[in-house]
């Protein structure tokens, strides 16, 4: 029984920080504590994602005038986000790294930018990649100079004589302190701070000087000639970061349902540390309440958690590689296009009857190579519909291979009777309630062969609303 | 498995008990109901809508412009696409009420946030996960809000989230029947049913059941009415089609919600969007037709609306680019006001090449809202909102 506790715990604690673990045969079962230091040991290392995108992906405007070159850039641009999509769900499937890339998906929300240029995209990844496990004023001073952060929030447009708030307020609200902690004025005197923060066709950061305003500012009670940098730093500063970060965190990687004393008590370690992100988390890893009935098994995945973690633990592979993000679309978050700036709402919001329904067909549509047939709603900003061609595009049809050998060896030696039992645990989060149980036995017939058992019992499992939980 | 297959469960929760006294289905419900129809992808609103009699028109589009010989005349200068010929009909028969310059403060030009500033009725600086249509569902008293609203779609617009109640998203109800018809999700749902264990489980077994039985619910429903009208051919007209039944079934849905996509028309948009016109024009035409044979078009609005208007120049590729404020058709038979609402835009004074709005789309939702639904607008809409006279 403890090994199976432990078991729980360890599937509990890779579910949260990374995308759940691999079944393979000759499977470690380590101690928690050794666990999670390996798990921030993996992901000590930033590697940048690499992606070839399409080749003339190289100047910042399309030729406007030219329809030809304007539908051949968008072509390239769809390609492009093809492409970092299928990379990155790789990457979370199969990297050893896994805090670094549950970590990345949560800043991805956070700071959520939709851009139109791949480029641009791709740059912010690795920008939000590399810092995702630094300390927080390190990544906030990167993401707020990162080209298409500049650019999705307007402050290209930011300049001394004509400044646009657009950046300082979601700086304020959505990335730091969050609404009800700043005034209107505290908007616009930060964004006079920034005039002047742009960036170059070569996507670098550019400070221009002339465009940048060097009066007297006053800024949440403290006056100066306040630089964007000043503004960061006395953001800061300011104990209430470190509490609206700690409270999505805890959203994030705990529970939906807040825990005021919790969070207050991560927070003020989090602001002790100088923001140092991977010992929160591993003070959150460690606490004893993390592994408690409130916690496990509490939390719906989102669309990615539930594609990355097929994806890692049965080796799918797509036969098509728009397919992850039809699948994406259709259940509602999309890497790389976050609804707005604020990032995906998560929790029951991914819950509607359609996208409920389209859950638990999708784990053992994509194990039995089925067709997952979808009609998806238009993208117009990056894949205009090409009006006669419509209908035709509209359904967009997924298949998928899979692999279940590695389940089917790690449980070979298991008894018919504790199958399922066995089963449902590697499965699910939650229990399985005995009436379930009984009634998944009578829908296997009792000659089939062990693997295949197996394999009926984990499709039905997969088709549970259970499965949608970790 | 007996008590599914039974039957029983087909009439969901709300229905229990309720459809027979004659009763009214839905709490807070009038019996009117509202049908949303998306024009996605921006529709050019000035060659939907023309301003006919205005030279700064023709200025600004040398080749895309409509002749004024060609535009069906409506009054006050303006006038319908030649393709709309079917809804010059609706309007010559005092159904259609056209609202001019609709928009909102700080336009935002990418369709997707723009779309989504429509759906969620929310200030272009200001980020809701609810749409307005989902927090008038929430605003509905008791489990009847859960599915009062449906969208003929496979997924669901964020118009119709609410907090606690969302709309369902049916393309095709035996499609929907059969999609939720796995006799082993059926009766591990049965066994669910009444277990208060796991809050989350709960909560998606619930939703799953809701889902069952009003999948099961709209399959007993429509499966005897067919519509006899005939529609045109093509998506669209087939998603109105589909409304018209459950309308006629007795489906007691207060509001439906369609989309008509691919108005985007950056390059060669003339013919492009005179066949999109003509599809909605048309399927529209039968809709009501239907609606009226069915004598269900006076209980009923339609709302049609798009995420931004074009720019007022076209560009080079004879087409336009994405711009701000935009014309809005309601259809209705019992409109108070038919006819043109408000002045048509005005070209002299633009926002850099834009359209100035005149109306806040968020005011035509309060009224409606308010005015046609009984709902709370204040409180749907967070109480800055006014109400437009003399429109219903």
């Amino acid at each position: 029984m403890k090994t199976l506790a432990r078991e729980q715990k360890l599937q509990h604690l890779y579910w949260r920080a990374g995308f759940g673990i691999p079944f393979r045969p000759d499977q470690a079962s380590p101690g928690i504590k050794s666990a999670i230091r390996e798990l921030l040991r993996q992901s000590g290392q930033a590697v940048p994602l690499e992606v070839a995108l399409p080749r003339t992906e190289t100047t910042l405007q399309a030729d406007a005038q030219n329809a030809e070159m304007r539908l051949l850039r968008q072509r390239e641009r769809q390609q492009g986000f093809v492409l970092l999509n299928n990379v990155w769900l790789q990457q979370m499937a199969t990297s050893e790294a896994q805090l670094r890339e549950k970590m990345t998906l949560f800043w991805h929300g956070h700071f959520a930018c939709r851009l139109r240029e791949p480029r641009f995209a791709l740059q912010q990844h690795n920008t939000l990649r590399e810092h995702a496990l630094d300390k927080f004023p390190d990544l906030l001073l990167a993401i707020s100079k990162d080209p298409g952060m500049l650019q999705f929030l307007n402050n290209q447009q930011n300049r001394k004589q004509r400044p646009n708030e657009n950046f300082a307020r979601e700086l304020l609200e959505l990335f730091t302190l969050g609404r009800g902690h700043y005034t209107e004025q505290d908007i616009k005197e930060a964004a006079r701070a920034f005039t002047g923060w742009s960036y170059n066709p070569q996507g670098k950061f550019v400070f221009r000087t002339r465009q940048h305003d060097r009066g007297k500012k006053t800024f949440m009670g403290k006056r100066g000639n306040f630089s964007g940098e000043e503004i960061l730093q006395i953001v800061v500063e300011n104990p209430r970061t470190a509490e609206f970060l700690t409270e999505k965190i805890y959203a994030f990687f705990v529970s939906d349902t807040p825990h005021p004393e919790r969070i207050q008590s991560l927070s003020s370690y989090f602001y002790e540390t100088g923001y140092d992100i991977p010992k929160l988390l591993e003070k959150i890893f460690t606490a004893k309440w993390f592994y408690g009935p409130d916690v496990v098994g509490s939390k719906i995945k989102s669309p990615i958690e539930l594609l990355a973690g097929l994806q890692r633990q049965f080796d799918v592979r797509y036969s098509d590689g728009r397919s992850p993000l039809v699948l994406q679309r259709a259940l509602g978050q999309e890497l790389f296009r976050p609804p707005n700036v604020s990032g995906w709402a998560g929790g029951r919001n991914w819950i509607d009857s359609s996208t409920l329904a389209f859950r638990l067909r999708i784990g053992p549509a994509l194990l039995q190579d089925a067709a997952l047939e979808v009609n998806l709603k238009p993208d117009d900003d990056t894949e205009p519909t090409a009006p006669r061609r419509r209908r035709q595009d509209g359904i967009r049809v997924v298949r998928a291979k899979a692999d279940l050998n590695g389940l089917q060896q790690q449980l070979q030696k298991v008894k018919d009777r504790e199958l399922i039992d066995r089963l449902s645990q590697k499965l699910l989060q939650v229990p399985l309630r005995p009436e379930t149980a009984a009634l998944l036995t009578q829908h296997i017939p009792s000659g089939a062969a062990h693997a295949d058992k197996v394999t009926l019992l984990t499709l039905r499992l997969l088709s549970l609303p259970e499965y949608q939980l970790c | 498995m007996s008590a599914l297959a039974s039957g029983m469960l087909l009439v969901p929760n709300f229905l229990h008990g309720l459809d027979r006294g004659g009763l009214s289905l839905l709490a807070n419900s009038n019996g009117k109901r509202l049908v949303v129809i998306q024009l996605s992808g921006g529709n050019d609103g000035l060659n939907t809508v023309v301003p006919y009699q205005n030279d700064l028109y023709y200025k600004a589009r040398p080749s895309l412009a409509i002749p004024s010989r060609e535009v069906l005349t409506l009054g006050k200068g303006l006038g319908l696409n030649p393709a709309m010929e079917k809804m010059r009909l609706l309007y010559d028969q005092g159904y259609v009420s056209i609202l001019n310059s609709v928009g909102y403060p700080d336009p935002d030009r990418s369709h997707f946030r723009s779309m989504d500033i429509w759906h969620s009725a929310s200030a272009s600086d200001e980020y809701l996960s609810t749409g307005w249509l989902g927090r008038y569902l929430d605003s509905l008293s008791g489990p009847s809000a859960n599915y009062a609203a449906i969208e003929v779609d496979d997924t669901l617009s964020l118009a119709l989230k609410g907090a606690q109640y969302t709309g369902i998203a049916v393309q095709d109800v035996k499609r929907f029947f059969q999609a939720t018809n796995d006799q082993f999700l059926k009766q591990a749902a049965q066994l669910h049913a009444e277990e208060h264990t796991h809050h989350q489980v709960d909560y998606l077994y619930k939703t799953l059941i809701d889902t069952q039985q009003s999948a099961g619910y709209l399959q007993e429903k429509t499966k005897v009415y067919r519509s006899k009208k005939e529609y045109p051919n093509g998506e669209f007209a087939r998603h109105l089609k589909t409304i018209a039944e459950l309308i006629a079934s007795g489906v007691e849905s207060r509001v439906y919600y369609a989309s008509l996509t691919g108005f985007d028309t950056h390059v060669r948009q003339a013919g492009q969007q005179a066949n999109l016109l003509r599809e909605l024009s048309e399927g529209l035409y039968s809709f009501v037709e239907d609606l009226k044979q069915q004598q269900e078009f006076d209980n009923t609005v339609i709302m049609v609306f798009s995420e931004f208007g074009r720019r007022v120049a076209q560009n080079a590729s004879n087409g336009t680019d994405h711009g701000t404020a935009n014309n809005l058709f309601l259809i209705g038979g019992k409109l108070k006001q038919a006819g043109i609402y408000n002045e048509g835009p005005n070209l002299q004074d633009l926002d850099q090449g834009d359209l100035r709005y005149n109306i806040d789309f968020r005011n035509i939702y309060a009224t409606l809202l308010h005015n046609w639904l009984d709902g709370n607008a204040a409180g749907i809409l967070g109480g800055k909102t006014q109400l437009l006279t003399g429109l219903m």
